[in-house]
């Protein structure tokens, strides 16, 4: 079936980005589809390469990077909330005239229309948060 | 129409448990998650409340964040523990998907 994800929480916080990556692991392991992650409010910090966890710790960013390479996922980072909390691309980052980017692999800014195809291309939603 | 509703939340922190209980229709199920699982603790308000409708909505529990809480031994009888696989096979048996965040 496919299916598609919506993380509304940063990573390290509670607990929805850690329920959202197992969930979506799950997914692919019994063989569904994810159309898509978007990746809204907080929870576009899922998305900054520069995160230093601790060694012992899992690295939620990788974690998602990892995966998105191996079953070439679609994650996606809504704009308007990178924006406001210093998430850019290397466009962005120009745009902005700011000097440097920090999305991680992967990932891409996109905008919120891309939550609503998500919604209607995947056959079920399932959205995690605080 | 079935529906899966989730809980990521206690319900002694957040009123999201009461409110899906008081909406989950008959053939729907409930999915308790995260701090979500607290809800089904034997002898509290919450698990009454879930007796009260198990007979039309199915009660589960993510296994792992049972487990990670230690709550294992504490669960009210009746609710059925799944693991992330398990998840999946609920979201993808029911129409759609309810998060109550």
């Amino acid at each position: 079936m496919k299916l598609s994800v919506l993380v509304n929480e940063g990573p390290y916080t509670h607990q929805a980005s850690d329920s959202a990556y197992l969930f979506t692991k799950a997914a692919l392991e019994k063989g569904h589809e994810i159309f898509r992650v978007f990746f809204y409010h907080d929870g576009v910090y899922n998305g900054t390469r520069l995160m230093v966890p601790p060694q012992d710790d899992r690295h939620i960013q990788k974690r998602w990077s990892e995966l998105a390479e191996k079953h070439k996922l679609d994650l996606v980072v809504c704009i308007a909330a990178a924006q406001r909390r210093g998430l850019l691309d290397e466009n962005e980052a120009k745009r902005q005239g700011k000097d440097a980017n920090n999305i991680a692999p992967g990932f891409r800014i996109s905008g919120l229309g891309q939550l609503i195809e998500a919604g209607i291309q995947a056959e079920r939603l399932v959205a995690f948060g605080d | 129409m079935s529906l899966l509703h989730t809980i990521n939340k206690s319900p002694f922190e957040r009123n999201s448990f009461d409110s899906c209980v008081a909406h989950a229709k008959k053939g729907s199920s409930i999915l308790l998650i995260e701090d979500g699982v607290y809800a089904a603790t034997q002898g509290t308000a919450a698990a009454r409340k879930l007796e009260g409708i198990m007979k039309d909505v199915k009660v589960y529990a993510l296994q792992p964040d049972v487990n990670t809480r230690g709550m294992q031994s504490k669960m009210l009888d009746g609710v059925n523990l799944v693991d992330y696989g398990g998840f999946v096979d609920l979201v993808t048996q029911h129409n759609a998907v309810q998060a109550w965040l």
